[in-house]
């Protein structure tokens, strides 16, 4: 019986392995024929192409510009709305608030990709008078969107659970409540709340379909006006090639190489957030 | 006298209320006695007129009357649950952020009503400092600690040195910390985030100090300190202490005020309630009977 639970208990470890151990070895076949500084540093992603060029910035370009603006539009929002929650609201308005947060988070990322498209495409075509609405900005406001709700909870978290002490510290010294947030609640959740922006970047960097949908999927790195050309991201680019390109092939080869880099950059935002969350509850 | 205790443990209805009677009968002579006792014509005291707390349905406060004298400490005393730290905290309305309390009576300082519309509660609290059972420093820097009372009452940066100087100085902390004024308060020993706690209320120049069981966590020498500094302090501050530590009330209070189930059973200096008390409850509380 015991067995059965160790069986179960190591199986999720044993699956996470097997997937490293084959991402990595069919990535390490695309490195026997194509340089890794090529790849790595290469400002072209030409498959098909004479000669093939695999080069991994126009992608790292296209996911950094749409995570970046993700950040920066659901950060603030995200950050206010879970000081309003855990400080602000009463409890029935936060009662029915934190439910509507988590709905958001239930939203399957094709309904917000096909929204996105309907909608905010033709928005940012027409507002911004443009060839077509299919851009990083777009990309951005999706993927903002998607973050918001991990944004909001794990943020909403260390707010709440700034220990009740130090409040009325803060309090009995006669400052009032915008002051005792400001000075002493948010300082002191203020890992958890860096915590809760890296984990929204980590879903912003890993999300596809949605983004895969409103960005244009353009593999080039653009002169000007970054966030309102096409771009494609490092996941777009996995959805969109996996299906067509040949088994065995350098460039089959060359998107395990690229899952890998995914891999990495998740895997150390997912690390980062743990510290920073790991020091937050050290302080408190 | 025996029988009468244990009843009273049973909490049996009838008899409580005797005692309750009985209780109303001992206080007033006391409070009389209490009067005539403590004479302090010129200084600014507090006095609380029949003062009633609710919590939602439950009396945890019947009629207090009481008056403090400045520059003494007055301890309170009395078994968990009998409202002493509850009244301590509407001396500076820390129960008006708790939801179902509901206050009637008045609590007079300098002659002022503080449960008066008018009263601002932050200057109230800037006037009534507080110092909690456990140490709560900021997660900031000692010196932050310090100025952070200060700065939100807008003092100007360049006065915040020597008021963090002299408020670290005031609670006994100078000597060690006065090198690592940048370090985390988290940093600090027990006993020394406690004196952080009393510097910080220093810092914003109170005149009454509410010390709610501030020893209850700490080590006998760290004990030993703060009873010091108490001692020390009563000399520009009224301080008013909770204490579950009956030796602890004897060796630093002036006077002394029993509570037992939401009641004032009795009052007087500190002498007087230890040495001879009135009513047989504070008798057998203090000479550890029940509590």
């Amino acid at each position: 019986m015991k067995s059965l639970f160790f069986i179960g208990g190591i199986g999720t470890i044993l699956i996470l392995l097997l997937i490293c151990v084959f991402l990595f070895s069919e990535a390490s076949n695309f490195f026997k024929t194509y340089g890794l500084i090529d790849f790595l540093a290469g400002s072209a992603w030409k498959p098909g192409m004479h000669p093939e060029l695999f080069g991994l910035l126009p992608l790292l370009f296209g996911t950094a510009a749409v995570t970046l603006g993700a950040i920066i539009l659901a950060v603030p929002i995200g950050i206010l709305s879970a000081i309003y929650i855990a400080e602000l609201a009463g409890p029935k308005t936060a009662e029915i608030l934190k439910p509507s947060v988590e709905l958001l988070a239930g939203i399957p990322s094709v309904v917000l990709g096909f929204l996105g498209m309907a909608l905010l495409v033709p928005i940012i075509q027409r507002t911004f008078d443009l060839t077509t609405g299919q851009t990083a900005l777009t990309g951005s406001v999706i993927l903002g969107i998607m973050a918001l709700p991990t944004i909001i909870s794990v943020s909403e978290d260390a707010i709440s659970s700034v220990p009740l002490p130090l409040r009325n510290g803060s309090f009995a010294l006669g400052a009032n409540h915008w002051q005792t947030i400001y000075k002493v609640v948010i300082p002191a959740a203020f890992s958890g709340i860096s915590a809760s922006v890296i984990l929204g970047m980590g879903r912003a960097i890993g999300e596809t379909m949605a983004v895969m949908m409103v960005t244009g999927n353009m593999a080039i790195i653009p002169g000007s006006d970054v966030f309102l050309s096409s771009v494609r991201t490092i996941t777009a680019t996995i959805a969109l090639e996996m299906g067509e390109v040949a088994r065995g092939t350098e460039h089959y080869y060359a998107l395990f190489a690229v899952g890998v880099i995914l891999f990495i950059m998740t895997f150390c935002i997912n690390l980062i957030a743990d510290a920073v969350k790991r020091r937050h509850q050290l302080e408190v | 006298m025996s029988s009468e205790m244990k009843a009273m443990d049973m909490t049996d209805a009838p008899v409580l209320r005797a005692f309750r009677e009985s209780a109303g009968i001992h206080h007033y002579e006391s409070q009389e006695a209490f009067e005539t006792e403590t004479q302090h014509p010129q200084e600014k005291e507090i006095q609380i007129n029949d003062l009633n707390l609710w919590y939602g349905n439950f009396h945890a406060l019947k009629s207090i009357t009481l008056t403090i004298p400045s520059n003494s400490v007055y301890a309170f005393i009395g078994p968990s649950g009998c409202g002493k730290s509850t009244f301590l905290r509407t001396l500076n309305r820390m129960n008006d952020m708790i939801s179902g309390c509901r206050i009637e009576g008045e609590i007079k300082i300098d002659d002022q009503n503080i449960y008066d519309k008018s009263v601002d509660v932050t200057d109230l609290r800037k006037n009534v400092g507080m110092v909690f059972q456990k140490a709560n420093p900021f997660p900031m820097s000692i010196y932050d600690n310090v100025a952070y009372g200060p700065k939100i009452h807008g003092v100007p940066k360049k006065e915040l040195d020597g008021i963090v100087e002299h408020a670290l100085k005031s609670a006994a902390l100078w000597e060690e910390v006065k090198d690592r004024l940048k370090e985390s308060a988290l940093s600090l020993s027990g006993g020394q985030q406690q004196r952080l706690c009393i510097a910080r209320t220093l810092a914003v120049k109170p005149e009454i100090i509410l010390f709610d069981e501030p020893c209850s966590a700490l080590d006998p020498i760290s004990t030993g300190r703060i009873e010091e500094l108490i001692t020390e302090l009563k000399k520009e501050y009224t301080i008013i202490i909770v204490t579950h530590n009956m030796q602890q009330a004897s060796r630093i209070s002036d006077h002394t005020a029993f509570f037992l189930m939401g009641e004032l059973i009795e009052s007087g200096k500190t002498t007087h309630i230890f040495e001879n008390p009135k009513d047989y409850r504070t008798e057998g509380y203090i000479s550890g009977r029940f509590g």
